[in-house]
């Protein structure tokens, strides 16, 4: 994937064996309460707000689903690449 | 007239408070929040019913918060389910919809987060995956502590009753009695609980006619079904057709008139034929119930239970409430003594605001004077409290779960330091102070001797030290029937503790429920027992009891008691013996 440390969006393989479940969605909530704006991830089409973990279970995205995670403010984007990070190292799982 | 063709239904349940009541039913959802209410919100008020919403949320997660802090570091790890329901309280599709939906709509709290809820609900349903159905039950046990925070904010619903009812609820917790407004109930009726439950105690002591452990009472009635309670026999009637309904009215007339009858001759004191005075009190929950024990034609009062002031507020009470209470019963009862017990908390009466929700054993935790001495601060400011009543009348201390010698000198330790602090601020009271310690738990019957040396009178709380004695949980129906007063080891127990007191010329009292059963008269009298302390109600009752009895035979009769092995031989000898008298009383079981 083409991932540039600048893109306002990045794609990730969802890499624990459990995928998008409770504890990890709770995860990235943590990470994205500090974000300044909004911070979407984007599943088959379908659009969950990541700072609610309700949203992001309703994705149902399981081990090895490709997601889109975007930021709507530049000054997120620290925020951005930790969560790239949490998702591809399976969530410290 | 309204014509149902509802058959009559006739379910048996305990009997647990006499008297016969016909009235419709209203039925009090499980914790209060099953019914919601939908109302509309002025513009005006939204402001503050979003603030009633943020703080439910709020005292919801910070209970959460607790749990999560108290739970030991090995099992940290199993609960980060927790973890995510913190989270989950603020969550945007729960916490944010919620307020949403009242301001787009105007509705209340309650309406909106139930709206909320169940479309979340919704959505997790349609979803393929099992485990992500499963969440679905997190975030409705997430907005159920968020509902019963905002419900009991407000008014539970019981609370809330306009009309006179037949109260019809799966159980009710202490505080949720405490809750009710009892004017207007007119009958109780519960799926779970047994006699001796808080429920039942309180229906008791306000004459409430109530059947309890029902099992199903809540799925066979319906709101405004009409319902007799037969509280004497324990049967509960729904849909009674006409001839049912006049039989019954017939019955609590006759009730009535039987009580007129027995109160009548209450003010005659309780001496036996052979000429021996006894004290006969009355225990009482609420101030106002004084005037009942007087009513009744009680002594004194034998055992004035605390907790209430403590259940029925979100925080502790503080000394002035305390005294202005205890001092008003005082007054009024003078100058009969009043026995005050210090708070006894216990899991089946948690405090919302003091209690651990995670005990596993609440009755063998930390509870009475285990708390009070964890907690010297609350301890003296009762305590405090007791003492400045004592200025105003006859009152004794009454110490509560003691089960070590310990425990008594530490509380009356922290009563020296009360009285001292009170002297030093000029404050008067009585110096010489009566304090007595219960007997309830089998470690202190068995040390009694060595309790007897520090202590004033002994009251022995037959309810736990049944429950502690022979291991029966007493709302457990499954071994309800084990919890025997006449079992024989709780006899010899009872002999054991008075035999020592009368050793020490200390007074000894019996303040359990067993003291209100006129069968349990002659067994009691003849173990040298001469106090006894029950429901107001009861007094009456156990009054005529003694003054049909003779010491010196029932002294005599003890000595056949303490042969037999089980309660059903002490039954037998007390029917062979006894059965004409208590016949005669009017005592039918």
């Amino acid at each position: 994937m083409n991932n540039s440390e600048n893109d306002l969006s990045r794609h990730v393989i969802i890499a624990n064996d459990l995928g998008l479940h409770a504890r990890s969605a709770s995860k990235i909530v943590k990470l994205v309460q500090s974000a300044t704006s909004n911070v979407w991830i984007i599943k088959d089409g379908k659009k969950a707000d990541a700072s609610s973990i309700i949203d992001i279970l309703t994705l149902a995205g399981p081990k090895g689903s490709t997601i889109t995670i975007t930021i709507d403010d530049q000054s997120d984007l620290g925020i951005l690449n930790n969560l790239v990070q949490l998702i591809e190292s399976g969530f410290g799982e | 007239m309204e014509h149902t063709v509802e058959k009559e239904i006739r379910l048996k349940g305990i009997n647990v408070s006499p008297g016969i009541c016909i009235g419709k039913a209203y039925l009090v959802g499980k914790e209060g929040v099953d019914v919601v209410n939908k109302y509309y919100i002025s513009k005006d008020n939204l402001q503050n019913e979003i603030k009633r919403f943020k703080s439910a949320v709020k005292r919801a997660k910070d209970k959460l918060q607790e749990i999560i802090e108290t739970t030991p570091e090995e099992l940290r790890q199993h609960i980060h389910i927790l973890e995510t329901h913190k989270i989950l309280y603020k969550d945007k599709m729960l916490y944010g919809k919620t307020i949403e939906t009242m301001e787009k709509e105007l509705v209340n709290a309650e309406w909106a987060l139930k709206q909320v809820v169940s479309n979340v609900k919704r959505m997790f349903k349609n979803m393929t995956d099992p485990y992500l159905q499963g969440r679905a039950a997190d975030i409705v046990q997430v907005s159920e502590s968020i509902m019963q925070n905002l419900v009991g904010a407000k008014t539970l619903d019981i609370g809330a009753i306009r009309k006179r009812v037949i109260l019809v609820a799966a159980d009710l917790s202490p505080a949720e009695t405490s809750q009710i407004q009892l004017e207007k109930i007119k009958g109780l009726i519960t799926d779970l609980g047994g006699k001796t439950s808080h429920t039942g105690i309180i229906a008791r002591s306000l004459e409430i006619p109530a059947v309890l452990g029902l099992e199903r009472a809540t799925h066979s009635i319906k709101n405004d079904d009409i319902v007799i309670v037969d509280g004497t026999a324990g049967i509960v009637i729904v849909h009674p057709t006409d001839q049912t309904l006049i039989k019954f009215e017939e019955r609590q007339s006759n009730y009535e008139k039987y009580k007129a009858v027995i109160s009548r001759s209450s003010h005659l004191p309780a001496e036996t034929v052979d000429g021996i005075k006894l004290e006969v009190l009355g225990n009482i929950e609420l101030p106002e119930e004084v005037v009942s024990v007087i009513n009744y034609g009680g002594d004194g009062i034998g055992l004035y239970r605390t907790e209430f002031q403590y259940l029925s507020r979100r925080r502790f009470p503080n000394e002035h409430d305390l005294f202005d209470n205890y001092k008003d019963v005082v007054e009024v009862m003078s100058p009969g003594s009043v026995t005050i017990r210090t708070l006894d908390i216990s899991g089946d009466k948690g405090l919302s605001y003091a209690s651990d929700p995670d005990e596993k054993n609440p009755v063998l935790g930390l509870r009475g004077i285990r708390y009070c001495l964890k907690n010297p601060d609350v301890f003296k400011t009762q305590l405090r409290a007791v003492l400045r009543a004592s200025a105003y009348g006859h009152v004794k201390i009454l110490l509560p779960m003691i089960s070590r010698h310990e425990e008594v000198l530490a509380a009356k330790k922290l009563l020296a330091n009360a009285a001292d602090s009170l002297d030093k601020e000029g404050i008067g009271f009585n110096d010489d102070i009566e304090v007595g310690i219960m007997i309830e738990v089998p470690s202190a019957a068995i040390m009694a001797d060595v309790m007897a040396k520090d202590v004033d009178f002994f009251s022995i709380g037959t309810n736990d030290l049944i429950q502690y004695s022979l291991a029966v949980d007493r709302v457990n129906r499954q071994v309800s029937h084990l919890y025997q007063p006449l079992n024989p080891a709780i006899i010899r127990m009872i002999k054991h503790v008075a035999d020592i007191a009368k050793t020490n010329n200390i007074e000894v009292c019996i303040c359990g429920e067993m003291a209100s059963d006129p069968m349990n008269m002659p067994i009691l009298l003849g173990l040298g027992i001469n106090r006894l302390s029950m429901n107001p109600q009861s007094i009456p009752v156990i009054k005529k009891t003694i003054r049909s009895l003779n010491i010196k035979d029932t002294a005599l009769f003890v000595k056949d008691v303490l042969k037999e092995t089980s309660e059903t031989g002490i039954m037998e000898i007390l029917q062979h013996t006894y059965g004409n008298i208590l016949q005669d009383i009017g005592y039918t079981d």
